[in-house]
């Protein structure tokens, strides 16, 4: 669903735009240097899980907004999954309407203060600045900017609830409460549907809550969107496993008449190589999980964790960077990352790999784990690992990793934690037979719609993607909320 | 949600409890297993279901306090809400008419032993079934077992209740006794391992339904995964049953060991916050 052109320019014409416009020349604009994020100590903030990224205050966020040309073209957008009106929402910052600006956030996506923490901008809107495209200088600072406007709102406690429309009593059901989902759900929400998320774990949010810690993305400013979904109207279920608990026919038994699917990559790849099923050496989904669903670090919760002294990380993507800053704040002496190739392959965040960088995390590259072994008990104690060097570009594009002969070390290790990525979650496929699904495992959709082979249910996310990011989740629910919303109009109104 | 509408003890550790869950009755087959999380802080943990009541909108546990949270579980009490209950999971067990059956339960496992042994009555098979415990009093669902057996075989460790000795004395009997075309084998971890080697001797093809750690159940985590037949496998996906020659049964008793000390002592600290109430 891309916003029209003539719609932006119409915005941008508006007197307000042209007045702020008008403030200050483009050249004094472009003279300005980019802000810079403060960050809490890597000493201290290792001691806790204290937010890493401390947020820009008014001021800087007031000088950030400044370097924004407001383009006649802002490509900007064009980067943006969820197509948020960029310049309009920079600009209400710079003219000092920071609820004003959140709202414009709103319009079209669910969970800005979420999307301006963990997205990656700089791969997104902030790649499409003018200032990257054209001037060759530091773009915009587009995702502190969003996290302002949001974080304004909501810790000033002026959060507003964007508007819906009347109800349209249609009934339609979202399965999976990850960024996907609660996009979907909101854009839903404001046409006037009666929506229903179904989650199957005791906390909404998937992986927004059970995966990105807490010290890149705090719970609460989940819950607090959440929350605004809830004033919408948009109802919750938990512990409810689609498939499962009822199935998509008792479902349409209920009412439900549109379906989507964002029940993403749950399930955790292993290297299969001997010694994995030892004691100590676990997913990242489970490390992650155990503490940050159910904060097993803590001393008042059941859950037990295991967390040693010399934790190596297998992969080299943001799951692996979160899970190896989490072992270093649960009080690794040694936290490594061992990455089969080098660190200009990695696909983590440079943001991520430079706060890990700065915690005195051990960045292990080109190198493999071939073995594991165990004391007695049966728990991990040493790792064998094998140099690699990089030869031809593989299917992905990058430099397939090649294993040197007799290039083995062992390196002492009570915790394993394996990162080296996702399989989709096979609860949905497997319960409706007549879904089609690719060998990987993921649904197949129409491109442009999301809509499966099973007409009413449209699909969205890791489901589909097979491990994506946040934004280009919320791009799929933004866009299969659209494409729903015909689906369901044409079939009421035929 | 999910109130306990009954509760019976079986013995001083053993518990049964009735709970409200219309869905899941309805949706449950045999096999089936729900995740349990008492209280905020508490932990998920996986529960065979061992009935349901589709009418009464019920299922029925079997728990044994055995840690922190199948305590926190089998303390709540008539009127009292489970926190979080989620399913049912897990591949349903597969039922047919296979001939003789032999099914084995051991301690607690003789719970979701007990929907199995119904639903293999009811597809027409002749079940023998022996149940084992170490005493008398940890011989559970007996007469319902009874109901759905052509024949029942107790066997105690210490010969307090039926015959004395294991429960794989008892099956050694039935198998060089008659042809037995399937086993199914449900307890503790060691019997199983034990249970299997012996209708391995006899060619007997085996199910053995595994207990492993699980936290959310749906395959995200991998905490369950196993061998069988050298490949890993995930109890909450693939599972929970499986085919008990191929499991590698050592190392997932070394696999439910992994938390024991920091269990034991949570258990120790949950107990004496209880002493002081």
């Amino acid at each position: 669903m891309a916003v029209s052109k003539e719609f932006l320019k119409e915005e941008r014409e508006q007197s307000w735009r042209v007045d702020i416009r008008g403030l200050m020349k483009n050249k004094e604009r472009t003279a300005l240097e980019r802000i810079h994020m403060g960050e809490v100590d890597p000493k201290e903030r290792i001691l806790s899980n204290i937010e890493v990224n401390k947020g820009l205050t008014q001021e800087e966020a007031l000088g950030e907004a400044r370097r924004c040309l407001d383009c006649p073209d802002p490509t900007c957008i064009t980067g943006c999954p969820v197509e948020i009106n960029i310049p309009k929402f920079i600009k209400r910052i710079e003219k000092g309407e920071f609820l004003e600006a959140a709202k414009v956030l709103k319009e079209t996506s669910a969970l800005p203060a979420v999307c301006g923490r963990v997205c990656p901008q700089e791969k997104q809107c902030e790649s499409k600045c003018f200032y990257t495209v054209k001037l060759k200088k530091e773009p915009v600072a587009i995702g502190y900017l969003e996290r302002f406007a949001a974080d304004y709102e909501r810790e000033t406690n002026q959060m507003s609830v964007p508007e819906v429309a009347k109800s349209n009593g249609i009934k339609v059901a979202v399965i999976g409460s990850g960024p996907a989902g609660l996009t979907f759900a909101g854009d839903m929400a404001k046409q006037g549907y009666d929506v229903t998320v179904f989650e199957a774990l005791h906390e909404i949010g998937g992986v927004l809550k059970y995966g990105i810690p807490e010290f890149r993305l705090p719970n609460n400013i989940v819950d607090v969107e959440i929350d605004i979904l809830r004033k919408m109207g948009v109802k919750f279920e938990n512990n409810f496993i689609v498939g499962r608990t009822a199935t998509i026919e008792d479902l349409k038994e209920e009412g439900f008449e549109g379906f989507f699917t964002a029940s993403g990559a749950g399930l955790p790849r292993f290297m299969n190589i001997p010694g994995e099923n030892y004691i100590g050496v676990l997913s990242s989904n489970e490390y992650l999980t155990r503490i940050n669903l159910m904060h097993a670090a803590s001393p008042d919760t059941d859950t037990p964790i295991l967390s040693g002294k010399n934790v190596a990380v297998i992969g080299g993507g943001n799951t692996a960077m979160d899970s190896v800053r989490t072992a270093k704040r649960l009080g690794a002496d040694r936290a490594m990352i061992i990455y089969r190739r080098s660190m200009e392959e990695m696909p983590a965040r440079v943001e991520e790999i430079k706060h890990a960088q700065e915690e005195g995390i051990e960045f292990m590259t080109l190198t493999n784990p071939v073995e594991y072994f165990a004391d007695e008990k049966g728990k991990v104690s040493r790792m064998r690992v094998q140099k690699m060097e990089l030869g031809e570009p593989d299917a992905s594009g990058r430099r397939r990793p090649v294993p040197m002969e007799g290039s083995e070390y062992d390196i002492d290790v009570d915790t394993v934690v394996v990162s080296v990525g996702v399989s989709p979650n096979p609860l949905i496929p497997n319960s409706l037979p007549q879904l089609e699904t690719t060998r990987w495992g993921t649904i197949v959709v129409d491109e442009e719609k999301l809509q499966s082979s099973i007409p009413e249910m449209f699909a969205g996310g890791d489901i589909v993607r097979g491990g994506a990011t946040v934004i280009l989740a919320m791009g799929d629910g933004r866009n299969a909320a659209a494409a729903m919303h015909q689906y369901l109009q044409e079939k009421h109104n035929s | 949600m999910n109130k306990i509408v009954e509760k019976e003890f079986f013995s001083e550790n053993v518990v049964r409890l009735e709970i409200e869950a219309p869905r899941i009755a309805k949706a449950r087959r045999a096999g089936h297993f729900v995740i349990v999380k008492v209280g905020e802080k508490g932990e998920r943990i996986p529960l065979t279901i061992a009935s349901a009541n589709p009418e009464k909108g019920t299922i029925t546990l079997v728990v044994q306090r055995v840690g922190v949270s199948s305590r926190r579980l089998a303390d709540l009490n008539v009127g009292d809400e489970v926190t979080d209950l989620v399913g049912p999971l897990g591949q349903a067990t597969h039922i047919e008419n296979f001939g003789t059956v032999l099914a084995c339960g051991g301690g607690v496992g003789v719970a979701p032993l007990l929907p199995i042994v119904e639903a293999l009555k009811k597809a027409g098979n002749k079940v023998v079934t022996v149940i084992a415990a170490r005493t008398k009093d940890l011989i559970i669902l007996e007469d319902q077992i009874r109901e759905y057996s052509d024949e029942l075989i107790i066997t105690t460790d210490d010969g307090s209740y039926g015959e004395k000795g294991l429960v794989t004395e008892a099956m050694e009997k039935v198998l060089q006794r008659e042809k037995v075309d399937l086993s199914v084998v449900i307890g503790p971890a060691i019997m199983m391992k034990f249970a299997s080697l012996t209708t391995k001797k006899y060619e007997v093809p085996t199910y053995a339904s595994l207990n492993t750690i699980m936290v959310d159940g749906t395959g995200m985590c991998g905490a369950c995964r196993i061998t069988v037949g050298g490949k890993t496998k995930f109890v909450c996906v693939d599972g929970p049953e499986f085919d008990a020659h191929q499991v590698d049964f050592d190392e997932m008793l070394l696999r439910l060991n992994g938390y024991k000390e920091i269990e034991k002592e949570a258990e120790q600290n949950y107990l004496h916050s209880k002493d002081k109430q």
